[in-house]
C-alpha cells in the first residue's frame, strides 16, 4: 500500500438506521474499505443522525442490531466521524443522545479520543466539496 | 448448507463450514470443527478464539485481521499480537479460520 496516492472518501449517511438496508451497508462498505488506508471520513446528516443514537434495541423488529459496531470504527482507524448539527437540532437531538466514539490516537501515547465531531450545514458542504470520492448511503 | 455431526448431535454449518447459528456454539463444536481440518486446538488457539466470542459480543463483527492482530497484541501482550504467532496458530488465516472454530461468521471484508 505504499504506491500511490491516498484519496479523501466521504460516506455520507442521510437514512434512519433500521428500516432499510442503507445504514448496515454503508457501515459495512467502511469496514471494508478501512484496509486499503484511504483517508476516510463519515457524515451524517438528515436521519442519518439517528444512526448514532444510544441507546437502540432492534428486538421488536428482528433484526440485527448493528449500533455496536459503529463502536469498532475506532479499532479501523475509522476516526473522523461528522454530524451535522442542523440535523440533530430539527430532530430535537444533542450530542449527549449519540453514542461516544472514541479512538486511540498512536501520535498521543494512545490517548483517547473522540471520533465524533458536531458540524454546521455549511462546514458540512465544505466537506462534501473537498472530499475526492463521495458515496452516499 | 450442510450438517456436521458433534457426538450424535446434527449441527448446521454452511458451504465453507461456518457455523449458521452462532447461539448453539459450544467448545465441543470448536474441536469438532476443528478437527475437520486437521487442527488440534490448544490452550494458545482458545485464548485467540475466546478473544473473537468476546469481540463479536460487545462490537457484532468478527474483527479483520489487521484489527485482530492489534488487539490481540494490546490484550495478551505483544509477543502474540502479531502475525507470525498468529498464522502459526491458524496457517489458514487468523480471522477467518479462527472465527470459524468460534462460531462467528466470516470476518466483513474477508473473501
Amino acid at each position: 500500500m505504499s504506491e500511490g496516492t491516498t484519496k479523501q472518501f466521504l460516506y455520507v449517511n442521510r437514512k434512519a438506521p433500521h428500516g432499510t438496508v442503507y445504514a448496515l451497508e454503508s457501515l459495512e462498505v467502511v469496514l471494508i474499505g478501512a484496509a486499503f488506508e484511504q483517508d476516510v471520513r463519515l457524515a451524517f446528516l438528515d436521519d442519518g443522525v439517528f444512526q448514532l443514537m444510544k441507546g437502540q434495541d432492534t428486538t421488536g423488529i428482528g433484526t440485527k442490531n448493528f449500533a455496536p459496531t459503529y463502536k469498532a470504527l475506532g479499532d479501523y482507524d475509522v476516526n473522523k466521524i461528522y454530524v451535522e448539527k442542523e440535523s440533530l437540532d430539527e430532530r430535537g437531538l444533542t450530542e449527549d443522545d449519540l453514542m461516544p466514539l472514541t479512538y486511540e490516537d498512536e501520535d498521543d501515547d494512545w490517548a483517547e479520543k473522540s471520533s465524533i465531531k458536531i458540524v454546521s450545514r455549511a462546514e458540512m458542504a465544505d466537506l462534501i466539496d473537498s472530499s475526492d470520492v463521495m458515496f452516499n448511503f | 448448507m450442510a450438517n456436521i455431526d458433534v457426538n450424535g448431535t446434527s449441527v448446521e454449518v454452511d458451504e465453507e463450514g461456518y457455523l449458521v447459528d452462532r447461539s448453539v456454539w459450544n467448545e465441543e463444536i470448536g474441536s469438532h470443527m476443528a478437527t475437520i481440518d486437521d487442527c488440534e486446538l490448544t490452550d494458545s488457539h482458545w485464548e485467540v478464539i475466546k478473544f473473537l466470542r468476546e469481540y463479536y459480543d460487545e462490537y457484532q463483527i468478527a474483527p479483520a485481521v489487521r484489527v485482530l492482530t492489534k488487539a490481540i497484541g494490546k490484550k495478551l501482550g505483544k509477543d502474540k499480537g502479531n502475525s507470525k504467532y498468529l498464522y502459526e496458530l491458524f496457517p489458514y488465516g487468523p480471522a477467518k479460520q479462527a472465527c470459524k472454530y468460534a462460531g462467528l461468521p466470516k470476518p466483513t471484508g474477508c473473501v
